[in-house]
């Protein structure tokens, strides 16, 4: 045909604008992708700025930043927890109960004469054991994440008062208490960092390679994207599932044992109190999507980190214990607010 | 006739510099039919959302209403110089009667209150010109997919509009609902409505257009009046070159049949599917046809394991197999690919490296675990080169590619397990015809290299185009079987027969 050359050379035109196009697109996926991840970043470094000059230079001290980093640690674990958890979709909000279990548990165990040095791996196991229970639960019976974490943030905090008998458990010589109040020296005399800090940064790169790096980070961001389609792709959902609530039981395991560790002691009605919530702020914080699918768990890590410094910062300006709730609570949401607002278009929740 | 109802005169739409419509002409009379064609992405939507008032055209262009130019400015301003759309998805509130979404926005009230009464009243006669069957007061979430579009009508009709715009109105519906859809548009076209309707089906742009513009690259090619409709003609104006050989099938069937690879015996699963028996051989295309509801999707779902067997077995390759689950299905060499690839299909936040490579990581992972990040990444851009799926690298999200390219991410998921069985349920739906040509070819190569195939569509010429031998069903059992002969060839009479049946009133 007479008109074939023209309209190819023009189709030839258009494909290579609609290449540059989707050239320019990519980037700008790209940039969002690298904005969704630092997301909360400015954030944080602002408000650490802020607080220096709000406490006459206080604030960036080394042993307040030592400070800061051992507040955090345990959020950051237990958080990083519940990004597996958010990322399928689901909410765990037994966590504060488990990690309360746990640390009874491995108190308890830490005082038997000959197994005492057993305490930690009972701990940890302790958390692993409620976490998979939570995750049968939702993936074998189909219940819903909220409902059966509620019913065990119930349950698991009696059992944890149940285990003590209903009273403090002390144990002023129980083994690896380094790790709760030591610090890892890294150059003699200068810099050292809290072992606390060092599990929880540990915890958060193993996390970051088991979702970046391996076949179940995938699956577990597939089942988050579409559960349906996840099934039909020949993903075992009900073992995703399974994973991430025992990963989260797990970790709070964990996080039972640092805190046992770093208290000497625990109580089976007050440790771990609303510590569920402190962790989903700092994922949510953190960019991942409250319906799951996407973010990160160095997003999780920055927001369990601005959550410690408002709390140090706010003790460092003097402001009253009443108005830190309130301002806490207000940074949460002004925070989320900037951050949907600057990914309007883009973010889905 | 008088002069037309609408003129649209040098409109151009561009977004940050990327022309979506260049310069382009459309006119419609009163009491027109007007098909409005051409490939996803030519500019129809975004022609449609200018005139509903979505968009805002660039300037330079006019628009006139009956001869008088207008301004549509904001959602309110279509409904208001005379348009009306009716969407793919309709915008139906579920859980409001049809009267009170007929009357959504511009409820009437009473001191106040609002008049339900009086709203109900108002649109039966209106329900009843169009041969509705139910009342307005019924919820409309209780309504099927066809009677739903009926309430879009009555309300477009409601609100006055002269000009109404239907968005591919038969893709959700049954071949009955859409043969009362034809009807009620033609009787609407004789009450001197203008219609624009917008469809990828040549079948019913021949039955329905009496006249059809086709937009390709956001420009006009040009307009067909009623004698000058053709397939052919058509398709070349819209991808731009001779489709000659639209349907790809260079395999020959009788020399490349192989081994049966699939037999199932007697499945069935209690509900939708009641004892159905059939067999794939290796380099073979089987077509299974049948109306809407007939049950070959759930034939695949009980296949695949997605749905539990109630009563039969499958064999592969001679021996008896158990299937519970698409995981088991994938590792006895059976891939499928879902009719519904956007909420059952794809994993739209994430790469298409990640949705290609997705059923093959765990084989390809170094130490079971580990993801091999180099490998995932040459079978993704394997895939990109011989499906010729185009976005700019294998990294971009799968949500953002276009219909066909999405369908062939898909495609490569599959293909990456290399099956025994390859199970397609409408690989063609909503996918432009240049994409559709390419499908064709995937189908055809993988046939050549001995892939049992079985496709599951509703488009006719397609299965008689691709498939090597049709196998038909009705209301849950296999109703018949039609091979290709070189003395007989397919043809949708024979098909058709056997999917609507002598005994009709049985496929309930």
């Amino acid at each position: 045909m007479p008109h074939d050359g023209p309209s190819q050379a023009k189709a030839a035109s258009t494909a290579a604008a609609s290449g540059i196009a989707a050239a320019q697109e990519t980037k700008r996926q790209r940039l969002r992708l690298v904005i969704r991840a630092a997301g909360m970043l400015p954030v944080l470094l602002l408000l650490c700025v802020g607080f220096h000059f709000l406490s006459d230079g206080r604030f960036f001290t080394g042993q307040n930043l030592g400070i800061v980093l051992q507040q955090a640690a345990v959020n950051t674990v237990l958080a990083a927890g519940m990004t597996f958890v958010i990322l399928t979709g689901g909410i765990d909000l037994s966590v504060g109960s488990i990690l309360a279990a746990a640390a009874m548990a491995g108190l308890t165990v830490s005082k038997l004469p000959d197994l005492g040095s057993l305490w930690l791996p009972v701990a940890v196991l302790t958390g692993l054991v409620f976490g998979v229970i939570n995750g049968a639960l939702i993936a074998l019976l189909r219940l819903p994440p909220f409902i059966v974490t509620l019913g065990s943030l119930t349950a698991v905090r009696g059992l944890a008062r149940l285990l003590g008998a209903d009273t403090t458990v002390f144990n002023p010589a129980i083994p690896y208490a380094f790790i709760g109040n030591a610090s890892l020296t890294l150059i003699p005399g200068v810099a050292s960092i809290p072992w606390l800090s060092v599990i929880a940064l540990l915890v958060i790169l193993i996390s970051w390679l088991v979702l970046r790096r391996t076949v179940l980070g995938v699956h577990i961001y597939a089942v988050g994207g579409n559960e349906s389609a996840a099934r039909l792709a020949g993903i075992k959902v009900w073992a995703v599932l399974i994973f991430v609530y025992g990963v989260s039981g797990l970790l709070a395991g964990l996080g039972g044992a640092m805190q046992a560790a770093r208290l000497y002691a625990a109580n089976g009605l007050q440790l771990g109190q609303s510590y569920e919530l402190d962790a989903i702020t700092a994922v949510i914080l953190g960019g991942t999507s409250f319906v799951g699918g996407i973010g990160s768990v160095w997003g999780t890590l920055i927001g369990a980190l601005i959550i410690a410094v408002l709390s140090n910062g706010l003790i460092l300006t003097g402001v009253s214990d009443i108005w830190q709730y309130v301002i806490k609570g207000l940074v949460i949401i002004g925070a989320v607010a900037l951050d949907r607002y600057r990914l309007q278009g883009s973010a889905r929740t | 006739m008088s002069g037309p109802i609408l003129e649209m005169r040098g409109v151009s739409k561009s977004f940050f510099g990327i022309a979506a419509l260049r310069n382009v002409d459309l006119t419609v009379y009163a009491g027109e039919i007007h098909a409005l064609m051409g490939e996803n992405g030519a500019g129809k939507s975004t022609l449609m959302k200018i005139l509903s008032g979505a968009y805002t055209p660039d300037p330079g262009g006019e628009i006139r209403i009956e001869g008088r130019p207008v301004r549509i400015d904001g959602p309110l301003g279509g409904r208001a110089a005379g348009i009306s759309i009716i969407y793919q998805e309709l915008s139906l509130a579920p859980n409001l009667s049809v009267a009170e979404n007929i009357y959504l926005g511009r409820e009437i009230s009473r001191t106040g209150l609002l008049a339900r009464g009086l709203m109900r009243t108002g649109v039966g006669p209106m329900l009843d010109r169009l041969g509705a069957d139910f009342t307005p007061q019924t919820l409309v979430g209780h309504l099927s997919m066809g009677q739903r579009q009926l309430v879009e009508i009555a309300r477009a009709l409601h609100a006055r509009s002269k000009i109404l715009i239907m968005d591919e109105p038969t893709t959700a519906l049954s071949a009955g609902e859409s043969e009362r859809l034809f009807a009620l548009i033609l009787q609407l076209r004789a009450e001197g409505l203008a219609i624009i309707y917008i469809s990828h089906r040549m079948d019913e742009v021949y039955a329905l257009g009496d006249r059809v513009t086709v937009l390709r690259d956001g420009r006009l090619v040009g307009s067909l009046d009623k004698p000058e409709i053709r397939a052919d003609t058509i398709v070349r104006m819209m991808v731009g070159r001779d489709v000659s050989s639209f349907y790809k099938k260079d395999h020959d069937p009788q020399a490349r049949r192989g081994p049966p690879v699939l037999a199932a015996v007697d499945i069935a699963d209690g509900r939708r599917v009641k004892g159905c028996s059939l067999t794939v051989h290796a380099g073979e295309v089987v077509g299974l046809a049948g109306l809407i509801g007939a049950g070959r999707t759930e034939l695949a779902h009980l296949i695949i394991g997605a749905s539990p067997m109630t009563s039969g077995h499958l064999e592969m390759e001679g021996r008896a197999v158990t299937i519970r689950t698409p995981g088991e299905a994938l590792d006895a060499g059976i891939a499928y690919l879902t009719e519904d690839r956007k909420t059952l299909g794809l994993f739209l936040d994430m790469s298409c490296l990640d949705n290609i490579n997705l059923a093959v990581l765990g084989r390809d992972a170094k130490l079971g675990y580990i993801l091999d990040r180099d490998k995932a990444r040459d079978t993704a851009n394997r895939a990109f080169a011989t499906l010729g799926i185009r976005a700019a690298n294998v990294g971009v999200t799968a949500g953002g590619l276009s219909g066909g390219n999405q369908q062939k991410v898909l495609l490569s998921r599959l293909l990456a397990t290399t099956p025994k069985v390859l199970i397609l349920d409408e690989p063609t739906r909503g996918v432009d015809v240049g994409a559709k040509s390419e499908i064709y070819s995937i189908i055809d190569n993988s046939a050549k290299s001995g892939t049992a195939i079985l496709v599951i569509s509703s488009d006719l010429p397609e299965i008689i185009g691709i498939c090597d031998r049709v196998i038909v069903m009705r209301a849950g059992r296999i109703a018949g079987e039609i091979a290709q002969g070189a003395t007989s060839p397919l043809n949708q009479e024979d098909i058709m027969a056997f999917a609507t049946g002598p005994e009709q009133l049985d496929a309930s």
